[in-house]
């Protein structure tokens, strides 16, 4: 913290980081009140993209409302689809074939790889590095590519039904995804020569933004923030969802809880994702993809339900009240980077405003998914 | 383990309402309903157990009880455990505001409510214990109009700076 911030008599001044601004990512805007090149203050303004996802909710049906769940996210728009779809099967008490839970966690997984390797190429953008986001986005085409064929969308899957998958994987699917998972091994060394070792990143990044263990229980921070932080919690392996017991792979934890700790957080989980990817498809079960008895018309027992997954930037939580009609009663969508960027304020405070877009990429921010 | 903590602890603050939950069908374990007065002691009980705050959400119950009722064929064992229905409700509409609530090193979910009247919506913050409880108060503030007493700052957050609206209410017309 700068000396000048102790007297009072020094004045400070506002600027407005955002809301157009590439390194917040979106339509995010801070107001930051400066004192010369330290942050004394910093508040996020939200809701640029507020679109009132849990309003639209309650007036569609349960069905109907699949595809909003893929425009909050739209980085990792399938674990979207999995939250809700898993929130909705328990309260309808539906089944679903383990087909269908293997293709889920495949295509999740990819999902998860493209959201990373896009969170990478973007991060490093932000901080003045502009080589490594044409690589990683020359990666990231190659899922789209797998993903496209069999879901049919690039960006904003609605791949998804209640009780299953609504397209079974064609005989090219299995090649090309372990076709790129053999590409993407080789590369990752490269990534790590051109970027992770690389001394201009690790100084920009090292002790910067540090999130203590407990600040993150106190804002509720998920994922990779926090798994950076030196906690071992992955709803994947604490509240085993899906078939993902049946994979044997590694939550990647960083006690460091700095930026390189988060960065490293995620570079990791990459390899981790490709492994369940491998398992699942050595392992991928014949049968249907959808349950036979598929309802058309969800009802849903009245009372409240909750389901958590781990999506690529924290916990996605979806809390139902249901009244036994056709549609949701309430509809609560608790998105991971919410929580995540609520802490920025008081970690930014202090902070040189370079650091602080060091800290801001490092939480991997996606503002429809903030502001719903 | 964790589970009994809380719920003797829990137990000693006279909770309205306080049942384990089928994890399997409802996705958390243990359901507390306390007086809008003991949030702030409920969040106080669950962070000396090292809680974490996941989410608050707020719930209009104004045409809940009506709708509810008309599937009378529930099944049995969805039948008990359910508290919409209780005697106040029918005098005066409520608003429910709902924390969750889940532990980084067991699997534990606890869900604390309380219900509110929905014309002078008041709860008291949690902000104090649970600093992420902020924004998600500020939220609910927006959506339902639920005042937190005592929170630092209620303008609103996802809606327009002079936004006074409450677009979740179920008679909110746009």
């Amino acid at each position: 913290m700068s000396v000048l911030l102790q007297d009072q008599n020094y004045e400070t001044f506002e600027i407005n980081l955002g809301p157009q601004h590439p390194a917040t990512h979106g339509v995010l805007r801070v107001i930051l009140t400066m004192d010369g090149e330290y942050i004394y203050k910093a508040e996020p303004v939200l809701g640029y993209i507020h679109r009132m996802h849990e309003k639209m909710g309650e007036s569609k049906t349960w069905l109907q409302f699949m595809p909003n769940t893929a425009r909050m996210d739209y980085l990792h728009a399938l674990a979207y689809n999995h939250g809700y779809v898993l929130t909705v099967e328990r309260a309808a008490g539906i089944e679903v074939p383990e087909r269908a839970e293997y293709l889920r966690v495949i295509t999740v997984e990819l999902n998860r790889i493209a959201s990373h390797l896009l969170w990478f190429g973007a991060f490093v953008l932000d901080l003045g590095g502009f080589t490594p986001l044409l690589y990683a986005f020359d990666d990231r085409e190659h899922i789209l590519d797998i993903l496209e064929s069999v879901t049919g969308a690039r960006l904003t899957f609605s791949y998804f039904r209640f009780g299953g998958v609504y397209n079974d994987i064609d005989d090219d699917f299995a090649p090309a995804t372990l076709a790129f998972i053999k590409r993407l091994r080789s590369r990752m060394p490269m990534y790590h020569d051109l970027v992770t070792k690389n001394i201009i990143l690790m100084k920009r990044l090292k002790e910067i933004g540090p999130i203590s263990k407990e600040m993150a229980r106190r804002y509720g921070a998920t994922g990779p923030v926090l798994r950076g932080s030196g906690v071992n919690y992955d709803i994947r392996k604490n509240e085993p969802y899906s078939v993902y017991p049946e994979f044997d792979f590694d939550v990647p934890v960083y006690t460091e809880c700095d930026s390189m700790a988060r960065y490293m957080v995620r570079m990791d989980e990459m390899e981790q994702s490709m492994r369940i990817i491998e398992q699942a498809l050595a392992k991928l079960p014949e049968g249907e993809t959808i349950v036979k008895k598929a309802p058309k018309i969800i009802k849903a027992p009245a009372g409240d339900y909750y389901a958590a997954v781990e999506a690529a930037r924290g916990t996605f939580g979806v809390r139902v009240v249901s009244d036994g009609t056709n549609s949701p009663y309430r509809l609560k969508l608790r998105s991971p980077t919410y929580s995540n960027l609520s802490l920025f304020g008081e970690v930014a405070k202090g902070m040189l405003l370079p650091d602080a877009l060091a800290l801001m990429g490092s939480l991997d921010l996606v503002i429809p998914e903030i502001d719903r | 383990m964790i589970l009994d903590n809380v719920k003797k602890a829990m137990a000693a603050l006279e909770p309205i309402n306080m049942a384990e939950t089928d994890y399997a069908a409802k996705g958390f374990h243990l359901d507390v309903q306390v007086a809008p007065e003991q949030v702030m002691q409920a969040a106080e009980v669950l962070n000396e157990e090292l809680f974490t705050l996941e989410a608050v959400t707020g719930v209009d119950l104004l045409t809940f009880a009506k709708a509810a009722k008309k599937p009378a064929k529930k099944t049995e064992e969805e039948a008990e455990p359910q508290e919409e229905t209780e005697p106040e409700e029918k005098s005066a509409p409520q608003m429910e505001v709902v924390y969750d609530f889940s532990h980084w090193d067991e699997l534990c979910r606890v869900v604390i409510r309380a219900r509110i009247p929905r014309d002078t919506p008041e709860i008291p913050t949690i902000s104090e214990v649970y600093s992420g409880a902020n924004w998600h108060e500020r939220e609910t503030h927006d959506f339902f109009g639920i005042k937190f007493t005592g929170h630092p700052d209620l303008k609103p957050l996802l809606l327009p700076e002079d936004a006074d609206f409450h677009p979740l209410l179920k008679d909110f017309v746009a």
